[in-house]
């Protein structure tokens, strides 16, 4: 069953990552090849079989929250496309025009 | 010893020579240096070559080693995976995204390995964002392996592996989340291991999948490994994952032969489409192993080998795509700028800052996670993930350890294998059950097929690795795989 180019789209979108036309068909391509391989599972029983998802015993690990020294802002924005003062400068996320 | 012979020092054999002041650590560390200029346009394991600080560091641990508070790993030459953060210099996972990306601090592996007075020595190679089997996913280039320079080194820590295996250092760090440490020693003829989930510290380690990621070394031999997880091992606050269990000295018991030691060969592991010439080789580690007594079962089955691939490949894009969400050119790393919209500039910096095998993951990730499909793909995973950590769970009960070839082939030609995914996931199909069930393995060399490396995988219950280290030091006593050299 090859994916659907809409299907693909959908993926996408929600990763937020853009396509170009061939990208969409070379995904559609090769993410079907992928999950076809992964049709072995639905053979296994796991009714009662409870999910892992991390392989150590440990659990909410906590801390006193207590200060401690933290980078200095200027370090932290070294790395930054853009900034003002000592902000990450975002473009606009709603626009209200 | 010429003293530009010195790069062939193993960990152990520099430190007598260092103690003795036989040989200063600046010697060592201008082998390596010239080594490098000799061999790494050939090899091409390292992104970012550190000469002039890991000279500076050199003197430091000379003086150090001449005030007597030297410790194992003071002046020392050692590479460092390209996905560890170090503070000033470039860290670029081999991506775009992170081209220009200088750390403002230590991964806690750097700051551990700098106490103990490591010379830094380059940044090496990988896959981008250590997703391959093979160095091909760089964004830069391709690492070739020592021994042909034609083949690939493995992944995706194959610039470690690759540096180490040519003597551009003396060791080196990688990451391991399906096989990236194992599979890249068994392809480059040097032992690298994998420890429990948990036992070293992750923090300012690019995160690719939280659950089954953890990093370790690449070094010559057994001992020189338990030196280096001397120092690496152990519980961070920083990283909550990491286990608060004491850190034993690892160079401690592993002489002696391995008389009373139970080793299971699991026989899903020699699988179909596996090479005669590696089968063999495995074969004869084997009844080496006997021979230095272990009591070896070969009738040990774990059926559930089968089904690790799937749930590797859906778990591990599932929290992929969860961890490189963070890559939206905001705050670091490539940005798309030439664009009104933020979320077409969000769209466009994943676009054109992540390399294909890379986006081939996010939206397998984020397929598997998604509203309709999540019970059928991730959930059903994460349960049949609990069957293959029971199988472990109950052959632990009868075995100190378990042996299997590190790969089911020897090292693959460059291009073989780039343009067909399920092709490449399939080399890493006996390391991926290890991460999946969060237990340790190393892979030693075993000989030798065709001219080409063989890796033979040892794998232990959670926090065994000392055991692994007495059975690998013990197979290195008594053969010379691990000492042969690629003639570059």
């Amino acid at each position: 069953m090859k994916l659907s180019r809409e299907e693909v789209i959908h993926i996408a979108t929600l990763a937020r990552l853009g396509m170009s036309e061939a990208d969409i068909e070379k995904a559609r391509e090769q993410l079907s090849n992928i999950l076809e391989n992964f049709e072995v599972l639905k053979e296994v029983d796991t009714t009662n079989i409870p999910p892992t998802a991390q392989s150590i015993n440990l659990q909410n690990i906590m801390r006193e929250d207590v200060p401690a020294d933290s980078l200095k802002a200027e370090d932290v924005l070294a790395n930054a496309p853009d900034r003002e003062d000592d902000f990450f400068k975002l473009r606009a996320v709603l626009d209200f025009d | 010893m010429r003293k530009n012979d010195l790069f062939k020092l193993t960990i152990h054999e520099a430190n007598e020579l260092l103690k003795s002041r036989e040989i200063s650590s600046v010697e060592l560390t201008r082998s390596c240096l010239d080594r490098i200029e000799q061999v790494d346009s050939k090899v091409k394991a390292l992104i970012t070559v550190t000469g002039e600080t890991a000279l500076k560091q050199a003197e430091l641990a000379d003086e150090r080693i001449a005030r007597g508070n030297a410790r194992l790993l003071t002046g020392i030459p050692a590479i460092i995976k390209d996905n560890m953060c170090t503070k000033g210099i470039r860290t670029t996972c081999s991506s775009k995204m992170l081209e220009k990306f200088v750390p403002p601090y230590n991964a806690t592996v750097i700051s551990k390995l700098n106490d103990a007075g490591m010379v830094l020595i380059g940044k090496s190679n990988m896959d981008e964002y250590a997703m391959g089997s093979s160095t091909e996913n760089s964004a830069f280039f391709t690492t070739h392996n020592p021994w042909d320079l034609e083949c690939v080194p493995g992944g995706s820590s194959g610039g470690s592996a690759a540096g180490v295996a040519a003597g551009e250092a003396l060791f080196a760090l990688g990451s391991d989340t399906g096989g990236s440490i194992r599979q890249p020693a068994g392809f480059c003829n040097v032992t690298g291991l994998k420890p429990t989930y948990g036992r070293v510290s992750r923090y300012g380690l690019v995160a690719f999948a939280s659950s089954l990621d953890q990093i370790g070394p690449f070094t010559k031999d057994a001992l020189d490994c338990a030196l280096v997880m001397n120092v690496i091992s152990g519980h961070d606050p920083c990283d909550s994952t990491s286990v608060p269990e004491p850190v034993p000295d690892y160079t401690k018991g592993l002489a002696g032969d391995l008389k009373g030691m139970k080793i299971g060969i699991p026989r899903e592991y020699f699988v179909e489409g596996m090479q005669s010439g590696v089968e063999s080789t495995m074969r004869a580690a084997i009844k080496k192993l006997s021979e230095l007594g272990a009591e070896i079962d070969l009738d040990v089955s774990l059926p559930s080998t089968r089904l690790a691939l799937a749930v590797y490949y859906i778990i591990a894009p599932s929290e992929a795509s969860a961890n490189l969400a963070r890559y939206d050119g905001s705050k670091y790393g490539f940005s798309y700028k030439d664009t009104d919209s933020m979320w077409e500039a969000m769209e466009k910096t994943k676009q054109f800052g992540f390399g294909a095998e890379v986006k081939r993951r996010i939206m397998l990730g984020t397929y598997a996670l998604s509203a309709g499909y999540y019970d059928a793909y991730y959930l059903k995973a994460q349960k049949v993930r609990t069957l293959i950590r029971r199988e472990f769970d109950a052959a632990f009960k009868k075995y100190d350890a378990l042996v299997t070839p590190t790969s089911p082939t020897v090292p693959f030609k460059i291009g073989e294998k780039a343009d067909n995914p399920v092709q490449m996931y399939l080399s890493d199909v006996c390391t991926l059950p290890i991460n999946i069930a969060g237990v340790p393995a190393i892979s030693i060399p075993a000989g030798f097929s065709a001219g080409l490396p063989v890796g033979m995988q040892i794998i232990g219950k959670p926090f065994s690795e000392p055991t692994l280290f007495k059975i690998s030091h013990a197979f290195q006593q008594a053969t010379d795989w691990h000492r042969q050299t690629a003639g570059l």
